[in-house]
């Protein structure tokens, strides 16, 4: 049983309730997830190690936002910390790497999204290349009905079976107290929907939500110490790809696959995997990349296609998978978070529980 | 604190301009980066991960512009990282490239941080994008004023400050402001931006970029040129405001830089280390420092100034460099301080070099003074030896 002290797992998490809107601040939604997740690991503030979270200025609508979040960590006497404009997978990364420094032995992660400040067809718009695709207006929708008809016309897919899969996780989320959207779906009455953009329907496209997450990590001994069953993250890396959509084949995911070598994959199957798929047909992109067999569950959470709070959606990816290692006694998972768009920045986590 | 040593083996910056209308973003951050790579003596292929570090996206108007610096930056199927953790985030992207090697994740990581505020408008990004800023300095000058009526510091340590660090900028090919010819009277007859900071006393606006790449202990050893030690590293934050806080001498400055020394084995900082990069943007912030990273008593910071302690041939030489109050590429400004630190003990800092630099301290803050990040940085691993 005892692993290596520079073994690192998940002993405690938290998720806010996902809501199209919610009235409150960034800090205000942090403040009980990061409290709950602290107790969760039978942990108080003072015992925390190291703090970083993800969040994005451009969703909280000003700069600086992340600075009030302090607050939220209850930062007083000051603490080690540290922020990420990114998705909480990468704060999980951060403090993941700063764990493996040896000094302190457990973490926080978290991540939070206001995203119903923002219009996501406009707003993703200064994310592209701001000299060249910015000033078209090369939305989040254009860009991803373009992947979505590069992935049709390779004819790996059709759009019944995509209809099919939105299904399938909507009615997984019936079960996830977290999803902001679920129920029984007909395929056909799916299908029967108006395009947004060719050959995007509604239904392919995340839902907008506020919300956050966080976790705890713990390593080596200190682990067994706070959780019954903790979650080891055996493996995990991230990898980019060229940012213009017309450098990449945006059929498939290499740097998902990048990422899976790296996090170890290879070395045996996985019974779960949580994928970070905002538009529904991103998920056969990335269970081909992943090569993942049917042996395989597929988003039991029902996904981000149930819930969507942009700067935490990955680091719920994580958290689904690790809780089925810690509640449901699952031995190996799979977790995986993007960033970007179509799919242009991927993180692998690779999750196990003892025998 | 890494859990196996760190060497700095390249370091690159830009030509800090007012405005460097002759690069996009992209190519900014490549030129930083092609010159860190060539001290090193390595190409885009040796590096495993790369770091970005900046600013609010707000300063740009590009939101995570790490997704389209992936190219320029040769990150393409790599692992990209991006930092953010206000004024502090050069010095962050440094420590948390400096974390990848030490953690043994990587063997060469490439830390680059960047501003180009001439692309946008950051005293409005500085207000929260609402506009309704009173800008850096509004916010500062109240601690400053309360600094002096607390210590009693004469009115022209701040001049003091503003005229060393310009005459040290003069000498760095690199910096953005070139004004050897500065004077006490210039700086007091300068316009009163925010009462007592004249217009002399606060930090230009730039652009700019800096670069870093580290290795291990046997990529340190086997280098080109001589490297410099990672001996320690911290990050500390804090609240922005609350009775209980002293914001002129945060609680966190103090353990941030306790955390140093003691990672270093420093008992006497004043006596035992070699010079320091502060993170400087007005003027007073130099003594300010000084005590708060407890270099000086309390009350007694302004003393090392008013005695040319701090200067380039004084017994503590701060700012080297010439430092925020030089230059100021915001997103990059910690990064450039790390980076001093790293010339000193390379002895590669040319006309500003600190003759026989072993052991030297670099600090960026960020926000309202809350948050802090550092670094000490040997010629050897054993500096103190």
């Amino acid at each position: 049983m005892p692993r290596s002290e520079n073994d690192i797992a998940i002993v405690g998490y938290a998720i806010s309730p996902m809501l199209r809107r919610t009235d409150q601040t960034e800090t205000m939604m942090m403040l009980p997830v990061v409290a709950g997740a602290i107790k969760s690991a039978g942990l108080t503030k003072d015992d925390i190690g190291f703090t970083v979270s993800g969040s994005c200025d451009y969703l909280s609508g000003q700069a600086f936002s992340f600075v009030s979040n302090v607050d939220a960590y209850g930062a007083w006497p000051p603490i080690n910390e540290s922020h990420v404009e990114m998705d909480g997978s990468f704060a999980l990364y951060e403090a993941f790497v700063r764990l493996l420094q040896g000094d302190i032995d457990t973490a926080l992660a978290a991540g939070v999204g206001k995203n119903s400040n923002s219009d996501p067809s406009t707003l993703y718009t200064i994310e592209m290349d701001p000299y060249y695709l910015t000033p078209l207006g090369a939305d989040p929708w254009s860009l991803h009905a373009l992947q979505y008809r590069a992935l049709l016309d390779s004819g790996k897919t059709t759009e019944r079976d995509v209809a099919e899969l939105v299904a399938r996780n909507r009615a997984s989320a019936k079960e996830n107290i977290h999803a902001q959207v679920s129920g029984d779906y007909d395929v056909d009455e799916l299908l029967a929907a108006d395009y947004i953009r060719t050959p995007l329907r509604r239904h392919d496209l995340p839902p907008i939500t506020d919300g956050c997450a966080a976790v705890v990590l713990a390593r080596g001994q200190k682990a067994y110490e706070l959780c019954e069953r903790p979650a080891w993250i055996t493996g995990i890396d991230h990898r980019i790809e060229p940012h213009l959509p017309t450098l990449r084949d945006l059929t498939t995911s290499v740097s998902t696959t990048q990422a899976a070598k790296g996090a170890g994959l290879d070395a045996g199957p996985v019974e779960v995997a949580e994928l970070h798929a905002p538009f529904s047909y991103q998920e056969l992109i990335l269970a081909e990349s992943l090569g993942l067999d049917a042996d395989t569950q597929i988003n039991p959470s029902g996904g981000a296609l149930a819930a969507n709070p942009v700067m935490a959606t990955g680091l719920i990816r994580i958290i689904e998978a690790a809780k089925q290692i810690i509640e449901n006694g699952k031995r190996r998972t799979l977790a995986h978070t993007t960033s970007g768009p179509c799919l242009q920045q991927n993180l692998v986590a690779i999750l196990e529980g003892d025998e | 604190m890494s859990h196996q040593p760190v060497a700095v083996v390249g370091i690159g910056q830009t030509h800090h301009k007012k405005r460097r209308g002759d690069v996009s973003i992209a190519g900014l951050v490549r030129e930083a980066a092609s010159r860190a790579l060539e001290d090193a003596n390595m190409d885009w292929g040796d590096i495993d991960a790369v770091v970005l570090g900046k600013a609010p996206d707000l300063f740009e108007g590009v939101m995570k512009p790490e997704m389209f610096l992936a190219d320029a930056l040769g990150a393409n199927g790599k692992p990209m990282f991006r930092v953010h953790t206000a004024g502090s985030v050069g010095g962050s992207t440094g420590i948390v490239g400096s974390h990848l090697v030490g953690a043994g994740r990587h063997k060469r990581v490439l830390s680059v941080a960047f501003e180009k505020q001439s692309e946008g408008n950051a005293q409005f990004a500085l207000g929260g994008g609402k506009g309704g800023s009173i800008g850096a300095g509004g916010a500062f000058a109240p601690f400053i004023r309360a600094y002096i009526r607390r210590s009693g510091a004469p009115e022209d340590v701040g001049w003091k400050v503003a005229v060393k660090d310009r005459q040290n900028g003069a000498k760095n090919p690199y910096a953005h402001l070139k004004l050897a010819d500065i004077t006490i009277d210039k700086v007091r007859e300068s316009p009163m931006m925010w009462d007592p900071l004249h217009f002399l006393e606060s930090c230009p606006s730039s652009d700019g970029a800096c670069a870093v790449v580290f290795t291990d202990e046997d990529g340190g050893k086997a280098a080109s040129k001589p490297p410099a030690w990672v001996l320690a590293t911290a990050m500390k934050s804090e609240p922005s405001t609350f009775a209980g806080r002293d914001p002129v001498s945060p609680l966190g400055a103090h353990m941030c830089s306790a955390e140093i020394y003691k990672q270093v084995g420093i008992t006497n900082p004043r006596e035992q280390i070699d010079c320091a990069e502060l993170y400087v943007p007005f003027s007073w912030y130099e003594p300010m420092w000084l005590e708060a990273h407890d270099i000086a008593a309390p009350g007694d910071g302004w003393r090392m100034t008013a005695d040319g302690d701090t200067e380039l041939t004084g017994s503590f030489p701060v700012n080297m460099s010439g430092g925020v109050l030089s230059s100021n590429p915001i997103g990059a400004s910690g990064l450039l301080r790390f980076a001093e630190a790293a010339l000193q003990v390379r002895g590669q800092a040319g006309d500003h070099q600190v003759p026989d630099a072993k052991l030297a301290l670099a600090q960026a803050y960020g926000a309202n003074a809350q948050f802090f990040a550092m670094w000490a940085v040997g010629s050897s691993l054993d500096p103190l030896g």
